[in-house]
């Protein structure tokens, strides 16, 4: 019902292929062993018919082999459960792994429109669930199926006629499961997908908790969130009521089958048809054993069928289309002169509305190109587009006169320093932080680095210095401090050419004067971007593009661009109109 | 714990019946081996084909009955245990809504969203299971006990002898992997943040290309759970062949004795049966309350991690009066704020008053305390000495959603949230008008952000705000902070990634507000706070200078010296003096 998403899971398993080979051998002895018991006992009874009717000598042997049996099945099941634990554990590892790895070669793209709260709900949530499935799937189906086939032929050497009656009637109880199972399978879906649905609330919500605070929204992000719950008992309610009637009805039917063994075995035995009561007894254990894992593998099968349901969730992230590779051929320089044009590039997010429809611009070597224009006008795509978070969608885009798609990603981005306006700082050490780009980095230069853009100060005062540990988002550090770390981590590199995203703009004036200084000397020799709003910025800039809505309405140099009297005139003045 | 289950009373009748129609099904299966007993004594040895049919007829009835009561435990076993953890997931969420910034603080927001939804779905499992099983198991188990007395007393050493052998091992196993199931969440606690973070930060991870240095530590983090996940499975993998071995010892040990009863004529062959029959029993149950045991350690600890959230307490107090109507002062009284007991204070001895409609600057170096003074006015923190008071009284005498419904804050950070334009401008006042939204978002200089959208105000947002650029997301979340028309507005550096034409008219627009807000601005630039009617200037959360622009140009060197680095126009450009 759902053989794509069962041949990846296959695949997943294919590298441990001898493992689960060997656990399935395993697992058939001990089935063999396990029947064997019900047939021993059998016999056992047989020898003891009443008073002074007891045979006690064969009695006596009759148990030894029976303990015998039953060691030695107790050894192998418990070796095949560390067999099929590490076959389990093992095979999530590897997918999260994969998924894991995934999120780096997706398209920004895709991570811009899948909110990340519903990310992490399949590669942590669906993938446990899929896990617990997967292990009783795994320990169960298995065992199953061996018992199945072991007790048929077992029956089989009793009482070819009782054996019928069980093989005819049992497939029933498969049938119920499967019915049930199909129906419930969307009714799993939709509740993994709820659930999808309120983790990506919750981690909007508990995200911005102070926000939420600020602005007395408890309540409604409560209630927001009620609708969500409400929607989620319902659809786990029928989910979990209906899966459960699996259990019931199999076990029903497997009472019928009992009463049915009973009946033509006690006829048999009536007619003195060969079956000695003791053998009644095994058949009527072998009845139980027989439609036991009937039941178990229903109940795999609902189980099954969730993880699989979680299973396609999380494949669909493995499988969505990753980034275009970079071409064989590509080239990766270890260092560029930092000539980046850009010929008639046309980029927008949505076909539907294009954005960027031609745009131009050359910026030479070590020059400064100052970036200015309204908000939204196409700044932060152009980021994207430098940075190849984005491909563009015609034209061309060069660095040292290659196409920036001949060049490898990783080549291009080593060679791009870059600091955003949305500081976004990992957990770890301030250390861990700075060295973000360079994890080789020695403490001198970290410190050197930490200097240079004037961290070094504040990060001294931190309880615990270079030490101090960071949560994720910056914990209580203030927003300018997390920007300085930010600028720190780019002066640890010097990449040949740097993009800044209004980076300074949380900084106080102060230390961005010794900034400013810092990057002058920083920018010596190296191309550099800058989303700008300071003029003095703007001023030293070498070009300045001022944008309009995706595109370059005018570029030059500050002189030239006052003496047109053109938008940048307007923009420019109007800092000095209150 | 006992806050934790009382939301199960409320499911009374479902936590009773449950279990009670369970016991019902297990009773019908007890009967079963003595039917069976029945049919070899006086069926089969008796040669009597009545006897047979009557017997093969009283195990249909019982599967029949049997079936009928499963079916309706599993139903209210389903609905207690969705009910409970809907609540559960409710109070939780709920709770955490009261949670104050330093309590946010305290547990950071992974955890939180790990117990809201990981935890809560195993406990919602281990109820279900719980009400199914954790009383049928044993009743199955004793009730084959007691009824193998009822057969043959002596056997009752040889039952029990296996039950408590059984039961050693089950909970031997069960408590021996109880602290390693806490290990287990723990590392797939690590793993999720890992997770979160690699996406929350994907762009400078990848700018800075360090997709293998994130997988590597990824892959050690996930290598590390497999680890603890294998050592815990193999304690749990001994628990089935241990019962197994245990459960068949008393087998032969039965059929042992029995030979000898038989032998001399105190049982009958079929009794012997009945009670191998009950042996098996026994097996079946004891490994379902096994599995049974270990969902429920699963779910115990996260039901205890749930429980840690909702015993914790606000660390706020809310106050009770509410705040009047209409313009309101705002003062500072030589107040001071310390984060922990140890470090040293965020703010020390500020004081500054403001009338209704005057606007107070803060201007100040980096970790000077100008967001903490800030957000001392809605109480997102609490100070250690002085007060803040406004409209003349303390602000933790005020109810805090009444002072909060009176603070329209943009924060530093620009984030929107997922819905439309339109319903995150609602978020401080969700019954204002069209009108009223307009005119927000002209004042806060983002009709044009409007005009641009085809849906205009219902532009869907993404999560994050993704979807709008850092300039668009901040003049919508200045005009979200104006609707509704608050007594105290604070921009806390919010124009920062707005070009100057657009902050100026900002600025220009918030002096004209016709309802007379006070106005906090927190700003690094002279030109956002020159005319203001006070401006504080911070230093390492002391308050060294306050007063007007002129005023703080002649006296305080440290303004001037800001001021003039932001001002080094050459004087001979062109254009330039329009001052």
């Amino acid at each position: 019902m759902n053989n794509k998403t069962i041949r990846r899971v296959l695949a997943y398993i294919r590298p441990r292929f001898a493992m689960a080979l060997l656990s399935l051998l395993l697992n058939l002895l001990t089935v063999v062993l396990t029947l064997l018991i019900p047939i021993l006992v059998g016999r056992c009874i047989d020898c003891i018919v009443g008073p002074g009717q007891v045979d006690f000598a064969r009695l006596a042997d009759l148990l030894v082999k029976a303990g015998i049996c039953i060691a030695a099945a107790a050894l192998l099941q418990w070796l095949t459960g560390l067999l099929n634990n590490r076959l389990t554990f093992c095979t999530v590892q590897d997918i999260r792994q994969d998924a894991f790895r995934h999120i780096h070669r997706l398209p920004l793209r895709y991570l811009d429109s899948h909110p990340s709260g519903d990310l992490v709900s399949r590669m942590i949530t669906d993938v446990d669930t899929f896990a617990d499935g997967l292990l009783m799937g795994f320990t169960q189906l298995f065992s199953g199926v061996m018992t199945i086939l072991g007790t048929l032929v077992f029956m089989l050497t009793l009482n070819p006629l009782i054996t019928l009656v069980v093989v005819v009637l049992t497939p029933v109880s498969l049938l119920v499961a499967r019915f049930i199972a199909r129906r419930t399978y969307g009714m799993f879906r939709q509740q993994s997908v709820t659930r999808g649905e309120q983790t990506a609330l919750i981690d909007e919500v508990l995200g911005n908790e102070k926000l939420v605070r600020a602005f007395c929204r408890e309540d409604a992000v409560v209630e927001e969130f009620d609708g969500i719950n409400e929607r989620l008992a319902d659809c786990s309610l029928k989910a979990t009521f209906f899966s459960s009637l699996v259990n019931p009805s199999t076990r029903f039917v497997n009472a019928l089958v009992y009463a049915a063994v009973a009946l033509t075995g006690a006829l048999t035995v009536l007619a003195g048809g060969g079956l000695t009561i003791g053998g009644l007894t095994s058949f009527l254990s072998y009845a139980n054993q027989y439609t036991k894992p009937f039941n178990e593998i229903s109940g795999v099968v609902t189980e099954l069928q969730n993880a699989l349901a979680c299973a396609a969730r999380i494949f669909e992230m493995i499988d969505a289309e990753p980034i275009v590779p970079d071409p064989e051929n590509a080239l990766s320089p270890e260092s560029t002169e930092g000539r980046f044009s850009l010929e008639h590039v046309r980029f927008s997010y949505d076909p539907a509305r294009p954005l960027i429809t031609d745009l131009n611009l050359n910026a030479e070597p070590g020059k400064r190109v100052a970036i200015v224009g309204p908000t939204g006008c196409g700044k932060t795509t152009l980021i994207n587009l430098l940075m190849r978070f984005y491909d563009i969608d015609s034209g061309a885009i060069r660095l040292d006169g290659t196409e920036t798609r001949g060049i490898r990603r990783e080549a291009l981005r080593r060679n791009i320093g870059m600091v955003l306006q949305d500081t976004w700082l990992p957990a770890g050490t301030v250390r861990e932080i700075i060295s973000f780009g360079r994890p080789e980095a020695t403490d001198d230069e970290i410190i050197a680095a930490a200097k240079a853009s004037h961290a070094h100060s504040f990060i001294r005062r931190l309880p615990e210095g270079y030490d101090t540990f960071i949560p994720e988002n910056g914990g209580s550090l203030s927003q300018g401090q997390q920007q300085l770390l930010c600028i720190t981590r780019v002066m640890l590199r010097l990449p040949p050419v740097l993009i800044l995203d209004e980076a300074t703009s949380s900084i106080d004036v102060r230390t961005e004067q010794r900034i400013q200084k810092a990057f002058a000397s920083m920018m010596e020799g190296r191309t550099s971007f800058i989303v700008a709003h300071r003029l003095s910025t703007i001023r030293n800039a070498d070009t300045i593009l001022v944008m309009r809505d995706g595109d370059v309405i005018e570029q030059g140099t500050h002189e030239e661009l006052l003496a047109a009297e053109g938008a940048y005139a307007t923009l420019y003045r109007s800092q000095f109109e209150h | 714990m006992k806050r934790f289950w009382s939301g199960l009373k409320e499911y009374r009748k479902e936590c009773i019946l449950g279990p009670a129609f369970k016991l019902l099904e297990a009773v019908f299966e007890l009967i079963v081996p003595l039917i069976i007993a029945r049919l070899v004594d006086e069926g089969l040895r008796q040669q009597a084909l009545p006897v047979v049919w009557r017997c093969v007829l009283q195990l249909v009835l019982m599967a029949l009955l049997g079936l009928a009561a499963s079916v309706t435990a599993q139903y209210f076993a389903a609905r207690a245990a969705i009910g409970f953890s809907t609540a559960l997931r409710h109070d939780l969420f709920a709770h955490i809504q009261s949670f104050s910034y330093a309590d946010l603080d305290r547990f950071g927001s992974s955890t939180l969203i790990t117990r809201i939804t990981g935890d809560i779905n195993q406990v919602q499992t281990g109820i279900n299971l719980g009400l199914r099983l954790l009383l049928r198991s044993p009743f199955v188990v004793f009730g084959a006990l007691i009824m193998a007395c009822s057969i043959d007393p002596g056997s009752a050493l040889v039952f029990g002898g296996v039950i408590l052998a059984l039961f050693l091992i089950v909970f031997g196993i069960i408590l021996g992997t109880m602290p390693l199931q806490k290990k287990v969440r723990e590392g797939l606690d690590s793993v999720t943040a890992a997770t979160r973070e690699n996406l929350s930060g994907v762009r400078v991870i990848r700018a800075f290309v360090q997709e293998e240095n994130q997988s590597e530590r990824f892959t050690r983090l996930n290598r590390l759970l497999t680890k603890i996940q294998l050592f815990t499975g193999r304690l749990t993998a001994a628990m089935n062949p241990m019962t197994f071995l245990a459960l068949n010892a008393g087998i032969l040990l039965l059929i042992h004795t029995g030979a000898l009863k038989v032998d001399g004529g105190g049982l009958t062959q079929g009794q012997l049966i009945a009670l191998y029959n009950y042996m098996g029993q026994i097996l079946v149950e004891l490994i379902k309350l096994a599995n049974l045991i270990v969902t429920l350690t699963k779910s115990a600890a996260c039901a205890r991690r749930v429980n840690d959230i909702l015993l914790t307490p606000s660390s706020q107090e809310d106050g009770e009066a509410l705040l009047p109507e209409g313009p309101v002062s705002l003062s500072f009284e030589d107040v001071s704020v310390r984060y922990s007991a140890t470090g040293d204070p965020s703010l020390e001895h500020v004081s500054f008053s403001a009338a209704p409609g005057e606007t107070v600057g803060i201007i100040g170096g980096t970790g000077s305390g100008k967001t903490t003074l800030v957000s001392l006015v809605p109480r997102f923190y609490d100070v250690s000495a002085g007060s803040v008071k406004l409209g003349g009284r303390d602000v933790r005498e005020y109810r805090l959603a009444s002072l909060r419904k009176a603070v329209g804050i943009v924060p530093q950070h620009a984030v929107l949230f997922r819905g439309t334009i339109r319903s995150n401008l609602l978020w401080r006042d969700p019954d204002a008008t069209e009108e009223e939204l307009r005119e927000a978002l002209r004042t806060a200089q983002a009709s044009d952000v409007i005009e641009k959208k085809e849906l205009g105000l219902d532009e869907p947002v993404r999560q994050g705000g993704t979807n709008f650029s850092g300039g668009q997301r901040q003049r919508l979340t200045i005009a979200r902070a104006l609707t509704g028309r608050p007594a105290v507005l604070i921009l806390d550096d919010s124009s920062s990634a707005l070009d100057y034409a657009t902050d100026a008219a900002l600025r220009r627009s918030l002096r004209e507000l016709s309802w007379k807000p006070v106005t906090l601005i927190v700003s690094q630039r002279t030109a956002s706070v020159r005319f203001a009617d006070r401006i504080l200037v911070l230093d390492d959360g002391a308050c060294i200078a306050q007063g007007t622009h002129e005023e703080l140009l002649e006296t305080c060197p440290v303004y001037r010296e800001i001021h003039e680095a932001q001002q080094e126009l050459p004087s001979d450009e062109k254009g330039g003096g329009r001052r």
